[in-house]
């Protein structure tokens, strides 16, 4: 008898532990405003390098792959930038369907730092965008990513950045199409990606 | 034909051959000891490795120093909950009889005040430092931007 609750409580925390990695793992797709009437449209309106600004709109009819990080990251965001660079380079002709676009959640510094040359020597296609404070802020938002300043004397500045390092996939009408996780390899982003193109 | 493929083996194995040498300390060894180019001295660089302790003792790595950086040091990168983070590692455990990588994606270690941009082909010295074992000093090679690691003939996970 004691065993057979034990059962029942272990099933029903094993269900819990599913449901919560399902919950987390596909949030922005399971959220309430990506109803079927109503896709998920996330947006941004931010500067680029030489300070136009730059917003979802004008990509339409493009694939948009849209990763948001920080140059002075090491190890996380090469390794997404080389990713990227990998899937552009792998897509061949099919690349000009595809825009790339990194969007910075330490603008100020990486505009000091220079944005530019930091993502073209990853790939020349790749744009890089780095916002006010504010317009940072709604992107984020508008892509439901998190990102949060960290107070930390053990890097350059006192500071670094918790991110979200997911890739998001925008599709030419500007709606949420999924996200790449972490650590995706680019011949799975890339074979993704030929059966829309 | 003959020798543009003689030429690019060459070009393709010779900066391997650092980062492919082994080095030992008591029951430790050192190898595969890696880093990637970076854009100008502005941004930390980045510190790879792998070691492995033969012996029957635990030990830790608690330390780097290199000329190449003013303020280099252990850390680790953890995705939890879809969040990326980068916490200070107080040292990185080399348990008796097992590996640890320092490896995209995990341990590394940060480069900060770097003296000059490290170039693709590059190669400086980091002095590890083990809780047991003392200080041993690898050379690194820097590898390019977009490298994943170095391609050793040995360099089995
Ligand atoms: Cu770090």
């Amino acid at each position: 008898m004691r065993l057979r609750s034990l059962r029942i409580i272990l099933w029903i925390a094993a269900t819990a532990a599913v449901i919560t990695f399902l919950a987390v793992r596909w949030w922005p797709a399971t959220d309430d405003t990506a109803t079927a009437d109503s896709a998920f449209m996330p947006t941004f309106a931010l500067a680029d390098s030489e300070g136009r600004m730059r917003t979802t709109a004008e990509f339409r009819g493009k694939f948009l792959l849209v990763f948001f990080g920080f140059t002075s990251c090491p190890d996380v965001c090469p390794t997404t930038l080389s990713e990227v660079a990998q899937v552009m380079d792998d897509l061949g002709s099919a690349a000009g369907s595809v825009q790339p676009i990194f969007i910075s959640i330490d603008p100020e510094r990486d505009r000091r730092l220079g944005l530019d040359d930091y993502t073209k020597a990853f790939h020349p296609a790749i744009l890089a965008l780095a916002g006010s404070e504010e317009d940072t802020k709604s992107a984020a938002a508008s892509f439901k990513i998190f990102y949060e300043q960290e107070a930390d004397t053990s890097s350059p500045d006192g500071y670094t950045m918790a991110h979200s390092p997911s890739l998001y996939l925008i599709g030419p009408d500007g709606e949420w199409l999924r996200q790449f996780t972490y650590g995706t390899s680019a011949a799975e982003i890339v074979s993704d990606l030929l059966t829309r193109l | 034909m003959k020798h543009f493929l003689l030429a690019t083996t060459l070009i393709f194995s010779a900066p391997a051959a650092m980062a492919c040498e082994t080095v030992t300390i008591g029951d430790l060894t050192v190898e595969h000891a890696w880093s990637k180019a970076t854009i100008g001295a502005g941004r930390p660089g980045v510190f790879y490795v792998e070691i492995k302790n033969s012996g029957t003792t635990d030990d830790a790595l608690v330390g780097i120093t290199t000329p190449a950086a003013g303020m280099p040091m252990l850390h680790e990168t953890v995705v939890q909950d879809g969040i990326a983070s980068m916490p200070h590692a107080m040292s990185v455990p080399v348990p008796a009889g097992q590996s640890v990588q320092l490896a995209p994606g995990g341990y590394h270690g940060m480069l900060m005040e770097l003296t000059t941009a490290l170039k693709e082909g590059d190669s400086f010295p980091v002095t590890l430092s083990f809780e047991k074992s003392g200080e041993v000093t690898v050379n690194v090679d820097v590898l390019s931007l977009r490298a994943e690691g170095p391609d050793c003939a040995d360099a089995g996970q």
